[in-house]
Order: structure tokens, then sequence, then C-alpha cells
């Protein structure tokens, strides 16, 4: 090879920069998310009545999506209820209606939005709820 | 013709995810072999093609420059353009390989009103600028579904990315890249097809990997602003790739296993492709070489030596024939 040294260095650099993936995971644990809904106020409803807004799959794919558009709904247009696709109404609040039963944000919206790496500018105007500034207290 | 082959190969290959995983519902095939063969593919095969091309021997320097080589004292050199030094060399690669500087000097030929004009023309290095750094980014955001704990680099460049807060039909925030790729590439492809002369001289293997790449951003933004998808799944999908313990979650819908196929089929192609330009702007000889022609030395590596015969042997071997045909001899 001509000017093998420097070939080979480059190659070297190359294998190292697409390996990275497998070699920043050695010694991390492998861990999964794990989103939990046993707040004390969903505990408290029967069983039956345990339903957020919308059903469970059209939550997980497209709360962002509902969230910015309730954002743009009332703030924008002040327009503050919502009917869902079973003819309930609802308060659009983050606060008030959303974080009543999912009061747990570091296990509810944390746990995977940290998995995946997501921060939601929600936190950026709205006040984080109290258990977290609890656990900051404490730390 | 090359157009046309190019697109339906883009299809089959849609198609043929879609089949694979809707259908017949071979979906670890689709996660995981296909992912795991195509790296395996990518690196063995870049590595070469680059040793391949290494044993090309480059005989001498090649001077092709855009500027005053080293000279007398009172011409000023042009020291990243015709560079004479190492340094110079380090230089100038830097500048083509981050800003595209050769492609930067492009120039295009008209005839207007029975003229011919000649000028710069800097609509490809755009465009192609364009294409790349928005690639660049786009690969590097996609780090947070292939590390267990995403670096900081990586974040800056998604926030980055996402500064402009606008909320876009179902997403909070509108990534820039997604918008200045998609741009790029369509420029790319209608320059290919509205120039007759670019066209002339397309090949499939020139429209395959931008139907290809088109296809991947195609599903991309599909998925990000349209059919949303369980991007927690994707993870532990991706993140178990990565660790070795491979997962096939549940609920991740035809349109993530396309998007990935072509990735896959994107990576196991690039070896065999054009796209290896990316190893070999490396080993461009009209750029990584210092034009030092005349300060050193420079053997062709496949001089060997020749046998020589000189005039002394000649003459020896000769000597009566040649005193009997009365030609004059050295010796006697």
């Amino acid at each position: 090879m001509y000017d093998g040294g420097k070939i080979i260095f480059g190659l070297i650099i190359f294998i190292a920069l697409v390996t990275l993936p497998f070699t920043l995971s050695i010694g991390k644990e492998y861990i999964k998310a794990n989103p939990k809904i046993d707040t004390p106020e969903i505990m408290k409803l029967p069983e039956a009545e345990r339903k957020c807004v919308e059903s469970k799959d059209f939550m997980r794919k497209e709360h962002m999506k509902m969230l910015i558009e309730w954002r743009d709904a009332v703030v924008r247009d002040g327009k503050t209820l919502y009917v869902n696709s079973q003819g309930k109404t609802f308060n659009m609040s983050l606060q008030n209606t959303c974080m009543q039963c999912h009061s747990n944000k570091s296990k509810f919206c944390d746990e995977c939005h940290n998995y995946v790496k997501v921060k939601p500018y929600c936190w950026d105007c709205h006040i984080e709820p109290k258990e977290n500034i609890k656990k900051e207290a404490a730390l | 013709m090359g157009i046309g082959l190019a697109l339906i190969s883009v299809l089959g290959l849609i198609l043929f995810a879609y089949l694979g995983t809707a259908v017949i519902g071979l979906n670890a095939l689709f996660a995981v072999v296909f992912p795991y063969a195509a790296f395996i593919i990518f690196v063995l095969g870049f590595i070469y093609r680059m040793v391949q091309w290494g044993k090309s021997p480059v005989p001498y320097r090649i001077p092709t420059t855009a500027g005053q080589h080293y000279s007398s004292l009172w011409f000023k050199q042009n020291k990243i353009d015709n560079p004479s030094t190492a340094w110079g060399v380090a230089l100038r690669m830097f500048f083509e390989v981050f800003t595209f500087r050769s492609l930067f000097r492009n120039t295009k030929a008209e005839i207007l009103q029975g003229r011919l004009y000649v000028g710069s023309s800097k609509w490809l290095w755009l465009g192609a600028i364009a294409f790349h750094y928005s690639f660049l980014v786009i690969f590097l955001r996609h780090m947070r579904f292939f590390t267990p704990e995403t670096p900081w680099v990586i974040s800056i460049v998604e926030s980055l990315d996402s500064f402009l807060q606008v909320h876009i039909l179902g997403s909070p925030i509108l990534y820039i890249t997604n918008l200045s790729i998609l741009a790029a590439l369509l420029y790319l492809l209608g320059r290919r097809i509205l120039d007759p002369k670019i066209k002339y001289i397309s090949l499939p293997s020139d429209y395959f990997p931008l139907f290809l790449i088109l296809g991947i951003i195609t599903t991309g933004v599909l998925m990000r602003y349209f059919f949303k998808v369980d991007v927690t799944a994707i993870k532990e999908l991706t993140l178990g790739l990565v660790y070795f313990k491979p997962v096939v979650p549940k609920g991740i819908g035809s349109l993530f296993y396309i998007h990935l196929f072509l990735v896959s089929i994107l990576f196991a192609y690039f070896p065999f492709s054009k796209l290896m330009h990316m190893g070999g702007v490396f080993l461009s000889p009209t750029r990584n070489l210092a034009n030092n022609n005349r300060m050193e030395r420079h053997v062709n590596p496949w001089e060997y030596p020749v046998k020589h015969r000189h005039y002394e042997e000649y003459e020896d071997e000769f000597r009566e024939k040649m005193k009997k045909a009365g030609i004059p001899v050295e010796k006697e």
C-alpha cells in the first residue's frame, strides 16, 4: 500500500467513529422506560373509570400534538374546552387536567422523555409539580 | 431509462419492506438481521475499498491547482491552493472536506444571443453543502436512539436544529434540517431531470441514491409530523441492537420498518457505489499531495531496474564483424 500508514490511521478513526454506539454502551446498564400510572388520584378512581382523555394508544403517540394544540387553543384562541372522541368534555389544561391524575412527573413524563432524550418545553412556562421541588430540596 | 430503473428499484424495496412486515410479519428479519448485515457490509466494504485504492500507485505529484506555486521570492505563493508543505495540504484538505472548495469553483458556459459566456455557478455547491450538512445533522440527531445516555454534543446539535420551536402539523417543534434536506435533494434531483446535458450523462447509479435517500427522508418526516409512532418502543429496538440483545417490540408500524430497511440498504449499498466519495475525498491525488516537484525527488513506484547495454559491450561483441565491414571502431 502506498502511504499505508496514513490510510490505516484514517481507517482506524473511521472504525472508532462508526462503532461509537457500541463502545459507548459498554459498562452502561441496559435500561427500559417504565412509566408509572399508580398515583393516588388514579388509584382512587374505580377500575372502569381509569381512562385518559383519549385512548392509551392515541395518547402514547399523539400527546405532544394534543398538548401543543391545547396551548394554541387556550392561549391564542381563548377556547378552553376539549371534547374527546367519546363526547366527554375536558378543561384544556396541562396543570389542572393532565397533572391532576398524573401528578408523578418524574415517574410518568420524565421516564420516557429521558429515555428517548426528548426535552419538552412545557416547563419553560409551567411550574413543575411539587414532587420534584421537594426532591431537589432534599438533595 | 436510468431514472425509471432507479425509481422502480426504490419503490420495489419499499414494497418489499411493507409486504415483509405488514403482510408476512417477518419483523425480526427487518428489525435485526438486515440492520446487522448492512452494518457489517458497510464497515468491511468501506475498509476493502479504501485499501484497494491505497494499493494504486500515484507516480508523481499532480499539481492541478488554482494558485501560484512556490517560486522565486517575488512571486507570492498561494499556500492553500498550491501548497508545498504538509500543513498547506492539511489546510487544503480541510477546506475541501468541510466547505467543498473545489465545487465552489464550479463554472458554467452558456451561449446567450449568439455569444459564449462563462461564469461562476454556485447553485450546485449550495445544493450539495445544504444536503451534506443537513444529512450530517440528521445522522447525529439519530444517535439519541443508539446511545444509552445521549452525549451532550448530540443534544446541542438537536436543540440548535429545533430552536425555532415552530409548532407545525403534528409536532411541537420543527427541525430546520427536515426542510433544508428536502429542498436540497429536490434540487439535486431536479437538475439531473431538467438539464438535458446532465440528464444525458446520468446513470441509474446517479438516481438510485437520490431516490433512496428521498425515501428515507420522506418516511422519517411522515413518522415525525403525520403518522406518529411509538418512539419508546423504537428506542427499545435500537438499543437492543447496540447491546447485542435484539428485541422486536410490538406496536411498531410498517412505516418504521420501511424507514429502517431503506437505511439498511443505504449502508449495504454504500461501499459499492459513488457514495464512497465519503472516503475517497481523502485520497484525491490532486488535493492531498503537496506540490513539491521541484524540491524533492519523486520516484515512480512502478519503476524497475532497466537492463542497459553500453556501446562498449556492443563493440566487444561485434568488433571483428565491424572491422570487416569497414565500420570505424573505438578500440582496436
